[in-house]
Formats: C-alpha cells, structure tokens, sequence
C-alpha cells in the first residue's frame, strides 16, 4: 500500500513522540482514515509493519473502537447523539426527520453515496442537545422542528464540493 | 435571588474577547503561577495540594494530594502525568470549555503538576470526537514550547517536561484510568484489575502514573497561586473549591455553572439559575452526577446524619451542590453532570435508553457486566416495544445485582446503579407499563419517543 509522502512525514514525525512505538497505534489509525475513509485489511497490514506489531494488534483495535470503520461511508458523515440528554430534548424524532431528508437509513448510506447516518453516544455537548455532528463540526440545538434546516444545509454542502 | 457563580476556572473563558492564544492567556496573567512553581520545592507544592484538600473531577472524588503521596518514588522508573479529558460520562461537558476556550489554563495547572511529581512526559488523553479540541491543544503546546514553558529546561530552570496529546477514538471505557492507560500503550481498552494495577504504581509502562481529570488538573494552579489553605477555604470541608456542573435534560436554560461547593442546592440549581422546568411542567427525577448515578426521585425524603453528626431531612431541592451532599441521598456527584427529567418522562423509556448506552459502552471482559449490560437492554428494549411483563421490574433488579460488584472496574456499578434506583423508586411505572400493553396500549411507546413538543 502506498500513503501519500506528507501523511508518511506526519507519522514519522508522531512515533517517537512516545516511549513505545506501540502507543502510536491508535493515533496512525486515526491519521490513516482521515486520509482514506476507512481501514482496510492493506492499512492493517502497513500500520503493523511501521509499528513492529503483528496485524492482530492493529485489527482488534479496529474492531474495537466505534470512530474506526472497515468499510468507506458516505461523502457527509453525520453522527445524532442518541444518550440520555438528547434523546429528552428530541434526538430521535430528529434522527428520524435527518433520515427522510436526507434519504438515508439509520446505520446506512444514502443511495446517492452523499450521506451516512449513525447514532452515536454522548459527545459531551449535553446542554445544547440534540446534537448532530456532521464529519468534524457540531450541529447544536437540532430539534425535529429544526432539523430540517440542517439537512438543506448538508444538501447544499455536498453540492457546492 | 439566584446565588451568584464563583468562576475561577472559567473567569475568563467566556469574555468577550478572549481567545486561546499564547499571548491572551498571558495578558490574563498566564504562565506566572509555572514560574513562581519552578523556583519552589515540588514537595512543597505536593503539601498545598494536600492542604486544599482538592477532591477530583472525574467522578470518584478521591482527593488528588492522597493519590500524588500514593506514588511510588522509590522505583526508579520514570514518572508519568496523564490528564483524563476522554469526559464521556453522558451529560458532562465542562472539560471542553476549559480545552477549547482556555487551554493554556490546562497546560499551565499540568505542567506544574509534572513538577511537583517530577514526571519527564505528560500525556492528555482526548476523546476521538474532539477532533479541534485536539488541534487547540496540539496549537497550545507548541505555543507553550516556543514559549518556553515546557519541553526542555522550561524557562531556563533544569527541569524538563514535554507533552503529547492522544486522541481516543469513541468508546467511554477509555475514560476509566486504567482502560485509558491500556488504550495509551496501543492497546485495547481493557481496564486493569486494581490492586495491583493502581496507577499510581503500575500504570503507564507499568511505570507510576497520575492520572487526573482535567477541572482536577486546573485547579493546581489556582492551588498555588492563593495557597492550600486559602483554596480550602472555598467550598466546605471535605468539598473545597468550586465545581463547574453540567446541566441538561428538562431545564429551561441548561448549560455549565460554575460555583463554589455547597454554596447552592439542586433545587437552587434548578429553578433559580436554569428556570426551572419548561412549559410549566413539573420536576421528577434527577440524576445528580451523569448517568452512572443513582437517579433521585422529586417527592422522595431523604434522611439521615451528616459526618459531623448533624441529622438531615431533604427533599432533592435541599440537597447542597457539593460532593457529600448527593452521597448522603444515596447518590453520588460523580461528574457534576445533573440530567433533569420532568412529569412527562416515561421512565421505562430514559432506562431503556441508558441501558443501550452502557451494553454498547462494555469493554467485554468479565461476564457479568458484558451480558449483565446487554440483558439489561434487552429487556427493557422489549418493554418499550410492546413486550413489557408486570415480573420485569424485579427481573432487572436481579441482573443489575448480579453485576454490581462482581467485576474488574467500576463500570460495572456504573451499569448496575441506574438500574437497582429506577427500579426500587419507579417500580410502579414499570408494572404499569406491563398492565397498560396487556389492556391494549400494546406498543405505547417506542424507543425514543422522547419529545418536548
Ligand atoms: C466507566 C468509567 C468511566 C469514566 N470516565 C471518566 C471520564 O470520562 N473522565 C474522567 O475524568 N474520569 C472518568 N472516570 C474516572 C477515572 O477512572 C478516574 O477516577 C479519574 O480520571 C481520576 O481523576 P480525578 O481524580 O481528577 O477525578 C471514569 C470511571 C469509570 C469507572
Ligand atoms: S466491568 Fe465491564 S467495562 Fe469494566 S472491565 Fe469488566 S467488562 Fe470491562
Ligand atoms: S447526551 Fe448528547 S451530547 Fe451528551
């Protein structure tokens, strides 16, 4: 698997930030799936190699933690906070209107590839609730009434990309 | 009148005008308490510590001095920090607004903190989804290196100290300090059997390691700056400083306050500083301390006798905002996270959903806790689908016992809890629940129906 010369600096910058190697297994997780979406069996295999690990090491970790995936996702990753605080002030019923909007099923991806939806745990931001996190921005205060106003957002978002 | 907030931590977070940046934190007087720090004794600062009695953040509120004399000096292998900023616990969010508004102000309290320990490496542990959170300190540090302010020979003294910034990536046992530890050595994240694993002698590489929490972390340099002393004289005994709390659910205004301990109640809290319960519904439940906590119900009494002897007779409104206060109702502070639930809440729904949270959030590894969780779930999902039986209160209660001390670490009790409280103080709602699906409600509720409108 090649990776693109900048993201390999960038990771050999990061490992001899620790005093193990293996620390920095979950940090070129992360840098990798920026980089291409998701892991693959390759990524695995490559992370594995750079660190002295076996791929057991690096694919437990991805099974594992819910922010890693084994397969690519839609354009516009967009994550409804589903815990206890949100759900009190709507989450579901927005989670249920972002779906009809955006024609996307609940742990699925829109046919047109542009949208992926998922519930996910709190993400501390339980004042403002509910909350949408759409791929790195925090969407606060989507009450179903609201939540339509974000998904023209979206839409209008993966159109101008 | 509304008791006013004592902001230390956040006083200057919110200005106006103020910003992140290097040059901002030190017009506010940043970076001065590191330089008064590095000219003193790090035992020195270990007893202001001790002396401000400072209980932590995270949850457990186990006092930071005792855990700073718990580490193991003797061993001649290499001190760690770490700083828990993985705040997963549902219904926190008060460690973000000090990393994203005043990280310097974390930076600071840590660095002096390291000192004091005489620790080389200093870890901050975030959680995945703050991805700009990690960038404002990842921004911070490099700042504060080229300040000087830590790295090598920080402001030219022999003392040496870097930092790293360590993203998780989305699951809440990461913020249980041992599971944070296995997932900083690249590990999955399961938590270590304590003793022997007590980070303060085996943590990090198996090499003595403080962890605290953020807030926990920031008061250090407050610590220092006013004196040990001084600082207990915030708050009450045994429950000094100030506390930042998080309030969400059924309130008109949620958000995060910052007071000194016990100045105010819940009830205070609740009513006067958010406005109370919108739509001029009224109070039911809270949970005083995140999710993991024993959830308190509106017309419940709570008796008893205080530590220094004193009988008590409250309501959850009488209840101080403190640490001892909600331990002596049967609950607990943990994280100053108080989720409020008004009449409307079908409380076989919120347990549903806090069910779900904790059978996806298990790590796994001890029997009871990862089928306990799920069988939880299971049940109470059956419930909120039509499936209710007048025998699953009791049936809950059974599962949630057979957990609850019978596991590795403390999520186990944290699953358990929410449990054993909503089914001891609502059973009726949940046989009713039961009646009303066998006399035709059938499915009255679905997960999640949960609205204001
Ligand atoms: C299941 C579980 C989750 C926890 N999550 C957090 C957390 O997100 N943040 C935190 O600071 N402490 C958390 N804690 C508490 C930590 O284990 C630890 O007590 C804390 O980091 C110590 O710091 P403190 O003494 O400054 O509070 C959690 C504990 C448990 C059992
Ligand atoms: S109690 Fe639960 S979360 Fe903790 S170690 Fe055991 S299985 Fe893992
Ligand atoms: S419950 Fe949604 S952010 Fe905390």
């Amino acid at each position: 698997m090649e990776l693109k010369t900048e993201l390999v600096e960038e990771i050999d910058a990061l490992i001899p930030k620790y005093p193990e190697k293996r620390s920095a297994v979950l940090m070129l997780l992360h840098k990798v799936q920026e980089d291409q979406g998701y892991i693959s069996p390759e990524a695995v295999q490559w992370i594995a190699e750079k660190l002295e690990l076996q791929p057991i090491n690096v694919q437990e970790l991805v099974t594992f933690y819910p922010m890693l995936r084994q397969e690519p996702i839609g354009k516009v990753h967009v994550k409804v906070c589903r815990t206890l605080p949100c759900a009190l002030n709507g989450a579901y019923a927005t989670c249920e209107k972002l779906q009809s909007e955006l024609n996307c099923k609940l742990g699925g991806t829109s046919p047109d590839g542009n949208f992926t939806i998922e519930f996910v745990e709190c993400i501390a931001s339980c004042g403002t609730g509910p909350v949408v996190h759409v791929d790195e921005t925090m969407h606060e205060n989507i009450r179903p009434e609201n939540a339509t106003e974000l998904a023209d957002q979206l839409k209008a978002q993966v159109k101008s990309s | 009148m509304a008791v006013a907030e004592k902001r230390i931590l956040l006083k200057y977070a919110d200005e106006p005008g103020y910003t992140p940046d290097i040059e901002c934190y030190k017009k506010h007087g940043g970076y001065q308490m590191l330089e008064k720090t590095l000219k003193m004794k790090p035992e020195d600062i270990s007893a202001e510590i001790m002396t401000s009695g400072v209980r932590g953040r995270g949850g457990a509120g186990f006092p930071m001095g005792m855990k700073m004399k718990f580490l193991d000096r003797k061993s001649g292998k290499p001190i760690y920090l770490v700083c828990n900023a993985d705040e997963s616990e549902p219904g926190t969010f008060k460690d973000r607004q000090i990393m994203y508004k005043d990280p310097h102000q974390l930076i600071e309290g840590m660095m002096i903190t390291a000192y004091a320990i005489n620790a080389k490496l200093a870890f901050i542990y975030i959680r995945g989804e703050m991805q700009e959170g990690a960038r404002i300190l990842e921004n911070a540090i490099k700042e504060a290196r080229e300040g000087g302010y830590l790295g090598d020979k920080i402001l030219d003294s022999d003392y040496s100290c870097d930092m790293v910034v360590h993203r998780g990536a989305g699951a809440y046992i990461c913020g249980e300090e041992t599971g944070l530890l296995e997932s900083l050595e690249g590990k999955r994240p399961n938590p270590r059997i304590k003793p022997p694993f007590f980070p303060a002698v085996l943590g990090l590489y198996q090499c003595p390691t403080l962890v605290n929490n953020v807030e926990t972390l920031c008061n250090v340099k407050h610590i220092v700056e006013m004196g040990g002393e001084e600082y207990a004289k915030i708050g009450r005994p045994n429950n000094t400083g100030t506390r930042i709390w998080s309030v969400s659910g059924h309130v008109n205004k949620p958000g995060y306050f910052e007071f000194e301990c016990g100045a105010l109640t819940y009830g205070e809290l609740i009513y006067d500083v958010c406005g109370g319960i919108p739509n001029g519904r009224k109070l039911k439940a809270v949970i005083p301390g995140g999710s993991s906590a024993k959830v308190l119900r509106a017309d419940e009494r709570f008796k008893g006798k205080l530590k220094d002897g004193t009988e008590f007779d409250w309501s959850i409104e009488d209840i101080p905002l403190d640490f001892d206060g909600p331990m002596a109702a049967g609950s607990m502070s943990g994280s100053g996270a108080v989720i409020v639930m008004d009449d409307t809440t079908d409380m076989v729904e919120a347990m549903a959903n806090i069910n779900a949270f904790y059978a996806h959030e298990s790590c796994g590894q001890c029997t009871p806790c990862r089928e306990g969780a799920l069988w939880l779930k299971k049940v109470t999902t059956r419930m909120v689908n039509g499936g209710a039986r007048e025998e699953d209160a009791d049936l809950l209660k059974s599962i949630a016992d057979q957990i609850e001390g019978r596991t590795i670490c403390a999520f186990g009790e944290a699953a358990a809890w929410p449990v054993q409280s909503f089914v001891a103080k609502f059973k009726d709602e949940f046989i009713e629940k039961a009646r009303a699906q066998a006399n035709g409600a059938g499915k009255n509720g679905k997960m999640g129906a949960f609205t204001l409108a």
